[in-house]
């Protein structure tokens, strides 16, 4: 298949997103019906769903979504996953066949534990042991892709217009406290299961609309740090972005979206917005993560254990909007994609570039 | 009566076909969500929108007149030509691109890079007037016309203006209500208060909102607007080259 550089599609995309404060959950049907409003915005060449809270049966498990090219690649990567972890359960995601979703990979799911014995003699946190092993198999497992790896929640992706992946993956049968969802028109890069929005890593998912002209210098700086960037499309790098900043260096999300999305110098040094303060805090951000600037029209939804965030390119070259009504918050590309679901939001709020929209679950 | 349409379920080319084929000049679209480009490109109409429009509304608008009961969304006025678009809401980034004439009043906010590439041609003088307040890139490379930004629930310290404004702009005028200092205004532009001329240039817009929406037009017209001006007929020579 030709991926990212060996082939060029020219050719916008669609997010919607919505989180309940109070962990109260929602049927995946709402967030179908919300992305499917902003169909002119995809092209049928990818959609995908992020759902947090949809595994309330087996909450402290990993859950592990893979797609596996065929059976003896599934084999391997069977293997791999019981030697690291003890498999709780395992099976193939239920589908429906539907008329918009072509000829799909093996697509399996397992919830798991770590294997004490693995993670004592690698002397490595929990997390970091799960996050290594997925990205050993996507790197050395030719035709296997973890696409989900957090715990109570779950990917949902393929080539086709999201409406249709939805159904094809039954997301009605699903409830979830947090959605979001992804439309994709791919501009550089072709369609492939593999490519298709959210992408994942824990339970950090990132759906995106634009494209990162950064994008080799993000993915130079995470591949130092242990990454590898095999899905080969720009937002996979957003993702192990976050990853190295929340989760490694234990970075504020806060000050992660000032990382990528930093003021210009220009504002840091004379805006009178900032206090002295926060002039020091960014110009310490600006010197020390220059690499992890991201450039380029972008709006994202990072989904997260315990909350979301928004976050536009600081030039605000995509569009994004915000809502929130009874405790729960609507992010979208358009607002027609809020109101088809809420339709009695009051205001309807539109963030600067560069402002993340930050929400957490009530404790 | 008006001539009905339901956009609930309906792709909005069909909407936008049957816009075009009824001989009603009065139009009346309900559940509106999302429809992109309502009303494009059309002439003697007079529609009237329930929902939240799709982006482009009235793109290339050539004479109709398109009233929304609420918000829109991005690109509104893309390229119009004349007629007149009223937003009972918000609208989003890149209201009024690349206007050529034609008014549009906005009760509320805008968004992002509002009226850039406005332009004007002799009679043909696009006008945007907004009621709240703007987001970055306001009038970004306007080439001419009339932003006027009239920041009603904005206190008269803060500014009703995002970041960058006029960026890039070399015709036109774009007058901002408003007593705030001003920051990040680029060099090539030239920031004064607005005088008795710029006054009566745009009062009748001003008339025209509170028409609309409601408000004390000589109470507005009496407070302190600012106007900004390209700072010369050249103001970007020798700015790539030597020329």
């Amino acid at each position: 298949m030709l991926k990212e550089g060996q082939v060029r599609i020219p050719s916008g995309c669609a997010i919607s997103g919505f989180i309940n404060r109070n962990g109260e959950r929602r049927s995946g049907a709402d967030i179908v019906t919300s992305i499917s409003y902003m169909k002119e915005r995809s092209n049928g060449l990818g959609g995908g769903f992020a759902g947090y809270g949809i595994y309330p049966e087996y909450a402290d498990k990993y859950a592990f979504h893979v797609f596996y090219d065929d059976e003896a690649t599934r084999k391997v990567g069977d293997d791999f996953i019981s030697e690291h972890f003890e498999v709780v359960d395992c099976s193939t995601i239920p589908v429906r066949e539907h008329p918009g979703i072509g000829k799909a990979p093996l697509i399996w799911r397992y919830f798991v534990d770590c294997r004490t014995s693995k993670l004592k003699s690698n002397q490595l946190d929990e997390r970091e042991y799960v996050a290594q092993c997925v990205t050993s198999i996507n790197h050395n497992i030719d035709g296997a892709y973890v696409f989900s790896s957090g715990k109570n929640m779950g990917v949902f992706k393929a080539v086709g217009y999201p409406e249709d992946v939805g159904e094809y993956y039954k997301l009605e049968e699903y409830k979830g406290h947090c959605w979001t969802a992804h439309g994709r028109y791919p501009t550089n890069t072709p369609g492939w299961w593999g490519g298709a929005h959210p992408f994942a890593m824990l339970d950090y998912t990132i759906v995106h609309n634009g494209e990162i002209s950064s994008y080799a210098v993000n993915r130079n700086f995470v591949e130092m740090h242990g990454y590898h960037c095999d899905l080969l499309t720009d937002t996979e790098a957003i993702t192990y972005i976050f990853d190295y900043l929340n989760r490694k260096l234990g970075m504020k999300l806060e000050d992660a979206a000032k990382v990528i999305a930093s003021p210009f110098w220009s504002e840091i040094e004379s805006s009178a917005k900032y206090t002295e303060k926060e002039r020091g805090i960014l110009r310490y951000i600006r010197a020390n993560f220059p690499s992890l600037l991201v450039t380029g029209p972008f709006s994202i939804m990072l989904g997260f254990e315990g909350g979301f965030m928004a976050l536009n390119d600081r030039l605000k070259l995509r569009s994004m909007v915000y809502a929130e009504k009874d405790d729960t918050v609507y992010v979208a590309s358009e607002e027609c994609a809020i109101r088809a679901i809420c339709p009695d939001i009051d205001g309807v709020l539109s963030p600067r570039g560069g402002e993340p929209i930050i929400v957490r679950l009530n404790k | 009566m008006s001539y009905e349409i339901n956009g609930a379920g309906v792709h909005y080319k069909e909407v936008n076909e049957r816009i075009k084929a009824t001989g009603d000049s009065d139009i009346f679209i309900k559940n509106a969500c999302g429809h992109r480009y309502l009303g494009a490109g059309t002439s003697g109409k007079n529609i009237t929108i329930d929902g939240i429009p799709g982006n482009a509304l009235g793109a290339y608008l050539n004479g109709s007149r398109i009233v929304v009961n609420g918000n829109a969304q991005d690109a509104v006025a893309d390229t119009m030509n004349s007629g007149e678009i009223v937003i009972h809401g918000n609208c989003g980034d890149t209201t009024g691109y690349g206007m050529r004439s034609g008014n549009v009043f906005i009760k509320g906010n805008v968004g992002y890079r509002v009226g850039i590439h406005m332009k004007e041609y002799r009679e043909h003088r696009p006008v945007i007037v907004i009621g709240g307040k703007a987001g970055d890139f306001l009038g970004e490379y306007q080439a001419g016309g009339i932003i006027l930004l009239l920041g009603l629930d904005t206190p008269s310290d803060v500014s009703p203006v995002g970041g960058f404004p006029a960026t890039g702009m070399h015709g036109g005028k774009i007058f901002i209500r408003s007593e705030a200092k001003f920051e990040g205004l680029p060099s090539q532009i030239v920031l004064s208060d607005a005088t008795d001329a710029d006054k009566e240039l745009f009062a009748p817009f001003v008339r025209k909102y509170t028409e609309y929406f409601g408000g004390n037009a000589d109470e507005i017209l009496s407070s302190h607007f600012y106007t900004l001006t390209p700072n010369s007929s050249n103001p970007y020579k020798q700015f790539y080259c030597q020329n």
